[in-house]
């Protein structure tokens, strides 16, 4: 059952598969042109090499003879080599540029894919997927190209042949094929399990390693070497076990192979000794067949060794399409308005969500905030503050109800024009590789320097930026690397004081700016707000008291709405936290 | 770097010497195949004497069979070596970087030390492998090869030294110009796999900044570098096997053409110029893999040095010759302290630090961002040595205790909190291996993490993601606390460790502290005033220099750094209260 279903997987990957390649098929017939080519010229060059060796053996040597036929060889010799080449170049162009294809593909998806699909999948996961599983595909396809037609077409061609020189020795030949089919079976499975095994340990070793030493600095402040230790030891006599017997089986490949063309290499040796000392036989015909034995034999093993690959690299295929096919987020209606600068008048009707099913987080909310409005979101940590962002911003659609921006559904918006009017500041920084101008710049692709300036000015940025070794040109990486948690901060609000985008979506993060910074900062952020349609994640008794609207949120629900006064008469959630928090 | 290599080979050396020895004996085997061959034609059926025919076929089957035999334990011991010598590099490598200090492991990245452990590995392993298997295959089977052709007429085999002199330089030339654009490309490709995976950890910031098109456009630059290069590498690779079967073919019709005219004269016999034959295709395909396993141990190399770079790093934190076992008590003194990340006593982050600390006081730490906090309290367990003065505990200088024990007695929560895959319990247990439930329970309510455990359905036993990614940031924080609590340390150090517990239960922690582990040094990092506010001793950082060390009201009185970091946090109270 679960065999049938395998099948019909890898028949559909390869169908797939094959919708890339068609894209070449010009490309593809050609190959396979080439191929029968050149294996119809390696053929034939042996026969021509038994006919010169006849003439020296029974004609009495007919040096015309011989030098025609060796001159013929020599020039067929040579046009192989130059469709070999011209097949492997072509064979090369078609495997990469179909990887290219597939791997353009699936990083466009990436940035289509619901956030919801990204949340829950593994980093590491989707990054193998379009790098190791890919490049783990090319290699099977390169390989499928360039043996599996040779192959095939050499092993039929030499079966030709044989048979017209002589039928019974070729018999001899045949007999052999199962032998050889059987070993270079075997050893391809056992091989193919071995090999699984031993990626699947090294798998669990690397997980391990990268908790560890990922880590390394609690590990030591915890004096947990020696427990590791222990650990790593087990999981790598382990892998070497594995690995052990993978490199055993994959080098029986070799000598089994060279057995197997030794015992046909004797058994033609045996059998055309008799025929030619029967006189059915001519000594050149013979050497003609102790090349052709030679040959006969290879393509076993590099048939059976292309299947397993490509089997690997259709079940990496498979992957890969699993990430590709996967639904992308609804794309925007044809129709779509583009939100050009809006007024910041937002609507919630009836809003409800969840992230699962089962465990409801927002039911039938309703909100209403005015142009230039304050909107402060209390409560503990890990409220549930990103699902309101997740919201806003559209990174997730809403279940049921609608949020409008001015009056306007956002789902009737393109999603761009929408996040464009949004300019977020979090507690987790969001910066990308590359220089402090380029992240500043994110918002604000056609930025000058001035207005760089001037950002980084009003936020404070300028005079730490200034200190770097190359100012605004230093390279930052993906973590921030050389600045410290406070310093990315203030990037991050330079980035949106360039922007200047009509709704703000701000953490006051007390945790990595010290106060003395943050105090700086604040007159900045006042002046960013000032018209502007704020949420904000207070940590600050002042905002939370000016806002015009605060939202208690609780285990990612919102549990009480309203302004100050209002929500401390209620006597509620918030009146208990404003008592512990500040005026306790 | 060879020798720091060959050191690891330690068990291993047997089978890595025997291999190669059956190795040969398979060549040996192999080569007596064509002879055989030979003396079939000519002693055979020129002859007709048949029993010598099928006597000698009988021969090629046996030396086949033992070529078998050999070249399995060939194999066998060669498996056996490599991954034993892999499974001693990886357990080396990460031997030594749990002797690694802190500042050893600044130098590599987390991921940098990962390729090490893994696909450097891989890499030295396959090129040994080859080493022990090809390098002696090959030049043993061309050496053996040339041999038994001179032997049949050494005039003819000079055409085997022209085939080799052409392919060997033809497959250097390619070999040397296809080798830079394969480490190119592996470095373009370093680059594709960042781009991916910068890409989905910030997927948000590509979205909210509507970033798209311009990273698929990137990508695609990335990508079509790659394909290039490989196109044009591969192209190079590809002229391989054309021309080692024109040179094949070439020797083969030469063969042909020159035997052919001493056959006549009687120089040579038929069938010796079938094994001539049988001998080109071997010398050549020796030669072939010759230039294979050169660039594989090429390419292994960089690897190789990688490793070797790992192996030999020597820790720069070492035991004390003569360690002490035993803390006397939880004081802590600092005496003229200068630190500095890179040993640089002219670019120190921290100056000229002059502190005293009494047993079971609590001293809470403020100052701005970068003003060195952390890499102050760091100093405590040792994680860094001091560039200048001395750090004491106990009031003993701390590099002269066992790390260890130590590191037991002072207890720290850094800045970064990680959990690490397992249950709660495991988790805690990284504290003290031996604790009872009880005493986890009692630590959990100590860090007000108790309550939040026992609500999960699984309770204590609760299974943590890797990283912490089912817990909150906040939960995170009082999880590591309760594992800090665990050691029933004498000094506990908290590095900003409650910045994402609201100020209720910041404030519980704080209380439950006082009550219940008064005899314990606390040295606290905050943000928050009111985080410190009522320690015994407050001081205030500033770019790495002390600015005033006092209690609360001391430093409202004398530090205006100190004043305005109040006033900035007040603010809100105080504009209520006056409301």
């Amino acid at each position: 059952m679960k065999k049938t279903s395998d099948r019909n997987i890898q028949k559909q990957t390869l169908k797939k598969v094959l919708r890339y390649i068609k894209k070449y098929r010009g490309l593809l017939v050609l190959s396979i042109l080439l191929a029968i080519v050149s294996v119809i010229l390696t053929l034939y060059v042996p026969i021509l090499i038994g006919k010169a060796i006849d003439c020296i053996v029974y004609e009495d040597v007919q040096f015309e003879a011989i030098s025609s036929n060796l001159i013929l060889a020599g020039s067929m010799v040579g046009v192989t080599a130059v469709t070999q080449w011209f097949m492997n170049v072509i064979n090369n162009k078609v495997a990469y540029q179909v990887v290219h294809d597939i791997r353009k593909e699936a990083f466009r998806k990436l940035e289509v894919l619901p956030l919801k699909y990204i949340d829950t999948h593994s980093q590491g996961d989707i990054v193998s997927r379009v790098i190791a599983d890919v490049d783990q595909f090319a290699d099977g396809l390169l390989m499928g190209f360039t043996q599996l037609f040779t192959g095939v077409i050499t092993l039929i061609g030499t079966l030709i042949v044989m048979l017209t020189l002589d039928v019974a020795i070729t018999l001899v030949v045949v007999v052999v094929t199962p032998l050889s089919l059987f070993v270079a079976s075997y050893i391809a499975k056992k091989t193919y399990r071995m090999f699984k095994l031993q990626s699947e340990t090294r798998g669990e070793q690397t997980a391990f390693i990268d908790e560890i030493i990922g880590n390394e600095k609690v590990v030591k402040a915890y004096g947990h070497e020696k427990e590791a230790l222990e650990h790593f030891d087990a999981l790598n006599e382990k892998l070497a076990k594995c690995s052990l017997r993978a490199t055993f089986f994959s080098s029986l490949t070799n000598p089994c192979t060279r057995f197997v063309n030794s015992v046909v290499y004797a058994g033609v040796a045996i059998a055309g000794a008799f025929t030619v000392l029967s006189g059915r036989m001519t000594v050149g015909i013979w050497s003609c067949f102790l090349s052709y034995a030679n040959q006969y034999t290879k393509p076993f093993n590099e048939i059976s060794g292309v299947v397993t690959e490509l089997q690997n690299a259709l079940a990496c295929a498979a992957r890969i399409f699993e990430l590709i096919e996967e639904e992308g987020e609804v794309p925007d209606s044809q129709d779509a308005l583009v939100l050009e600068k809006a007024k910041g008048v937002i609507t919630c009707k009836e809003v409800s969500f969840s992230y699962v099913p089962d465990k409801k987080l927002i039911e039938g909310f309703n909100l209403s905030v005015g142009q230039g409005q304050k909107v402060a979101i209390v409560g503990p940590t890990g409220c549930g503050k990103t699902t309101l962002i997740n919201l806003l911003m559209r990174f997730y659609d809403v279940d049921k109800g609608s949020i409008q921006v001015d009056s306007l559904d956002i789902k009737a918006l393109t999603r761009k024009s929408l996040r464009l009017n949004y300019g977020m500041v979090l507690q987790e920084t969001w910066l990308k590789k590359g220089t402090i101008k380029e992240n500043i710049q994110m918002g604000k692709p056609d930025a000058t320097d001035e207005e760089i300036l001037a950002a980084a000015k009003a936020a404070h940025a300028h005079s730490f930026i200034k200190r770097l070794p190359k100012g605004y040109e230093t390279i930052i990486t993906e973590d921030g690397g050389v600045l410290s948690a406070g310093q990315k901060q203030l990037l991050c609000i330079t980035r949106v004081m360039l922007m200047k985008p009509p709704m703000l979506i701000l953490d006051e993060a007390t945790s990595s700016i010290d106060t003395r910074t943050e105090m700086k900062i604040q007159s900045a952020f006042n002046r960013l707000m000032e018209g502007r349609t704020c949420f904000i994640v207070a940590h600050r008794l002042s905002t939370i008291q000016n806002a015009d609207i605060i939202l208690v949120m609780k285990e990612g629900k919102i549990i009480e709405k309203g302004n100050h006064e209002e929500l401390l008469a209620k006597q509620g959630f918030y009146s208990k936290l404003y008592n512990s928090q500040f005026a306790g | 770097m060879i020798k720091t290599l060959l050191a690891q080979v330690k068990e291993y050396k047997t089978t890595s010497i025997l291999a190669p020895i059956f190795i040969v004996l398979e060549v040996i085997m192999e080569v007596f195949i064509p002879l055989m061959m030979a003396s079939i034609i000519d002693d055979g059926v020129e002859k007709g004497d048949m029993k010598h025919v099928v006597f000698m076929g009988g021969c090629m089957i046996g030396a086949a069979l033992l070529a078998l035999l050999f070249g399995v334990l060939a194999g066998k011991y060669a498996a056996y070596a490599s991954s034993g010598v892999a499974k001693n590099l990886r357990g080396s490598m990460y031997k030594n970087i749990q002797d690694f200090s802190f500042s050893n492991i600044d130098k590599y990245s987390t991921a940098g030390l990962i390729t090490r452990l893994t696909t450097d590995v891989t890499n030295v392993q396959n090129a040994y492998q080859m080493i022990l298997r090809m390098f002696m295959r090959a030049p043993f089977m061309l050496i053996c090869a040339m041999i038994m052709a001179f032997n049949i007429n050494a005039r003819i085999s000079l055409i085997f030294v022209g085939a080799i002199i052409f392919l060997g330089i033809a497959l250097a030339i390619i070999i040397l110009k296809a080798y830079p654009v394969f480490t190119m490309v592996f470095k373009k490709y370093d680059h594709l796999n960042a781009s991916v995976q910068e890409n989905i950890g910030a997927i948000r910031v590509v979205k909210a900044y509507v970033r798209e098109d311009y990273e698929v456009s990137k990508f695609k630059r990335a990508c079509e570098n790659v394909y290039h290069m490989f196109v044009k590498a591969e192209k190079l690779i590809s002229l391989n096997m054309p021309i080692m079967q024109f040179a094949m073919y070439s020797c083969i019709l030469l063969l042909s053409w020159l035997g052919a005219k001493m056959i006549v004269v009687g120089d040579l016999k038929t069938g010796e110029l079938m094994s001539l034959f049988a001998y080109v295709i071997n010398i050549l395909m020796a030669l072939m893999f010759i230039a294979m396993v050169f660039v594989m141990v090429t390419m292994a190399r960089a690897s190789a040095e990688r490793i070797a770079e790992v192996i030999n790093e020597k820790t720069d934190l070492m035991n004390s010759l003569n360690p002490i076992y035993e803390v006397k008590d939880g004081s802590i003194t600092f005496e003229n302290v200068d630190f500095s990340y890179h040993k640089d006593p002219n670019n120190c982050v921290l100056e000229k630090i002059n502190v005293t600390i009494r047993a079971g006081e609590t001293v809470g730490i403020i100052g701005g961002t970068g003003s060195a906090k952390s890499s102050l309290v760091q100093l405590i367990p040792r994680l860094y040595d001091v560039t200048a003065g001395q750090v004491k505990v106990g009031g003993i200088d701390v590099r002269d205790y066992d790390i260890e024990t130590l590191r037991n007695e002072v207890a720290m929560v850094l800045q970064k909190n990680v959990l690490f895959s397992g249950t709660i319990k495991e988790n805690l247990r990284w504290g003290n291996k031996e604790a009872t439930d009880e005493e986890i329970i009692r630590a959990c309510q100590l860090a007000q993490a108790s309550e939040f455990i026992e609500k999960m359905p699984k309770g204590y036993d609760t299974y943590i993601e890797q990283g912490g990614s089912n817990v909150s940031g906040g939960q995170k924080q009082r999880l590591c606390i309760a594992r800090a609590l665990l050691k029933k340390p004498k000094i506990l150090i908290l590095d900003d460790s409650t910045s994402a517990v609201d100020t209720k239960t910041d404030t519980l922690i704080r209380r439950a502290f006082k009550e219940e582990i008064p005899n314990t040094t606390q040295i606290i990092i905050a943000q928050r005033i009111s985080s410190i506010q009522e320690a015994d001793k407050i001081i205030v950082l500033n770019e790495g220099k002390i600015e005033g060390i006092g209690s609360h009201e001391e430093l409202m009185a004398k530090s205006h750094i100190y004043r305005d970091v109040y006033a900035s946090q007040m603010k809100g109270v105080d504009e209520h209260e006056t409301k």
